[in-house]
């Protein structure tokens, strides 16, 4: 497994958001985690990435045990994350923005074949490579959020909630762009979002997340069929 | 050159210097100091002992003030970086009055009488005074300058950039925190210490109170004023926070309000200062270029 996480725990001021959670990403893998506002998604991807410190359990990357390592050194591991809204440099230039990404690859990796490739992938930033990133839409800050972290050829993409705040036309279009990057160019992406059914639809496994634990997994097809995820997050 | 304009554009280029250094700290690392003083103090302390007390010549000692100003730029950013925000304020603003406290204590550094007999720098056997000094002040200020813009193309200038612009993000992208924030620390304050250097040389006689708190708050209020993170700002604010109290000398009382009002009115309606992207002023530099090019 790329990455294995083991009965993770994160609190805030004693207060527990994740107990004991476990699951896995296998190399080559999408993998979605999908839960209400507030069962923890976001604080499960933020322990993974060592953006908050995790209160317990192990997280194992790659072979080696990240869990205490500072997230700038599990993100020299190849671990990139999409953060919530985006969370580009404002104060930056799109182009410096995806340079950043790249920070400290110079030596691994091609850097003007990475841009070309990314600008096809998203020609909207081509166009806009040397506005400051703040004056990009809501929609060009996430494509530019997915570039960002694929600059440096990442073994592993975190995605969280990447739909929050676009319009339904866009999220269909980055949902794809995620798909496409999983089955043709080989990243593994651990999904985290509340849409549960547009993510479901591209992913291989999910987990379902609940007040903090996950309360049910298995292969995403049959999480599309489980009358009680439609139910409850499927809407239908 | 009258010999007041030479003495006003010398402190206004020492200024700048000094300026320039907290700039990297404020302006593109994101650090808020408010303790700037105390490394243009300690540059300006150490140049003037090592020149009295040991006899050393003003060239031959820059390379040692410059490296005592990173080294203590080293132990007193390393615990300050750890925290944000208002408690780096605090902090900042404890190190200017510690700094200024020791230097009006220590019998060693002169106490409250200052450190005096401060020889003129001699270059190549000619004792440099008003002009001559004012060439070498632009000089390093040009230097300062260059370092200034070789950093912002620099990757290390990217890391700091970045870490100013989202600190957490930054640090997902594999960019230690602690590291940069230090280094861009470090980097102003070796760039104070070269002012206050040219500074001890140029008054002959200092004090502590040369190096107190008011002076921090300038010079924050010069790259307030100029356009924090910009590579002209702090120039542009320099001189005009320097040339401003000659031109309303009969204003002098009033000064402190003067600045005070001065701040208030940038950080409401040009948060970004003289030079920063969108400002009154940037927007009529491009509309003229803009309107060059129509005319061409």
């Amino acid at each position: 497994m790329l990455l294995s996480v083991s009965d993770l725990t994160v609190a805030y001021a004693g207060v527990e958001a994740v107990s004991g959670v476990s699951f896995s990403v296998g190399e080559g893998e999408l993998v979605s985690i999908i839960g209400a506002n507030g069962a923890g998604k976001t604080s499960i991807l933020n322990a993974v990435m060592g953006l908050i410190p995790s209160s317990g359990g192990r997280i194992e990357f790659d072979g080696t045990n990240v869990t205490r390592l500072p997230s700038h050194l599990r993100a020299r591991r190849r671990m990139r994350i999409v953060p919530e809204r985006a969370r580009v440099f404002a104060h930056l230039t799109v182009r410096e923005n995806l340079l950043v990404g790249a920070y400290g690859l110079r030596k691994a990796i091609d850097l003007q074949k990475k841009l070309e490739w990314l600008y096809g992938f998203f020609p909207v930033l081509e166009e806009r490579s040397a506005q400051l990133a703040r004056t990009l839409s809501g929609g060009e800050q996430q494509q530019l959020s997915i570039a960002r972290a694929l600059i440096s050829d990442p073994k592993l993409l975190l995605v969280d909630e990447i739909s929050m705040g676009l319009m339904p036309k866009l999220v269909e279009t980055v949902f794809e762009a995620l798909r496409d990057l999983n089955r043709e160019h080989g990243i593994t992406i651990l999904l985290v979002e509340q849409n549960a059914l547009a993510s479901l639809r591209i992913s291989n496994r999910g987990y379902v997340l609940e007040a903090g634990r996950i309360a049910l997994e298995g292969n995403a097809d049959a999480l599309v069929r489980d009358a009680g995820v439609r139910e409850a997050y499927l809407g239908i | 050159m009258s010999t007041y304009f030479v003495t006003i554009s010398t402190f206004i280029a020492i200024q700048a210097i000094v300026a320039y250094g907290l700039n990297i700290i404020v302006g593109y690392a994101g650090q808020i100091s408010l303790g700037h003083a105390a490394f243009f103090g300690i540059g300006a302390y150490t140049a003037g002992l090592l020149s009295t007390k040991a006899g050393l010549s003003f060239w031959a000692a820059l390379p040692i003030v410059l490296l005592i100003c990173g080294a203590l730029g080293v132990i007193l950013g390393l615990p300050s970086l750890r925290v944000r925000e208002d408690f780096l304020a605090i902090t900042t603003i404890g190190i200017n009055f510690i700094v200024e406290a020791v230097f009006l204590y220590v019998p060693f550094f002169g106490g409250a009488m200052g450190l005096g007999g401060i020889p003129k720098i001699v270059f190549f056997g000619v004792r440099l005074k008003g002009e001559s000094l004012l060439a070498l002040c632009l000089v390093c200020l040009a230097f300062v300058i260059l370092i200034c813009w070789w950093f912002t193309k620099s990757w290390a200038g990217l890391g700091c950039r970045a870490i100013a612009s989202d600190e957490t993000a930054a640090s997902s992208m594999g960019i230690s925190p602690v590291r940069f924030k230090l280094l861009a620390f470090v980097l102003g304050t070796v760039i104070a210490g070269l002012g206050g250097a040219l500074y001890a040389h140029r008054m002959g006689f200092i004090t502590p109170a040369d190096f107190g708190f008011p002076v921090s708050t300038m010079m924050l209020s010069i790259i307030v004023l100029g356009g924090m993170g910009t590579l002209w700002g702090p120039l542009l604010g320099a001189i005009i926070l320097g040339a401003l109290p000659e031109v309303f000398r009969p204003l002098a009382d009033y000064r402190m309000l003067l600045y005070g009002a001065l701040l208030l009115l940038m950080v409401r309606f040009q948060p970004g200062g003289l030079l920063g992207d969108a400002s009154v002023l940037m927007n009529l530099l491009k509309r003229m270029k803009g309107g060059d090019r129509h005319a061409g």
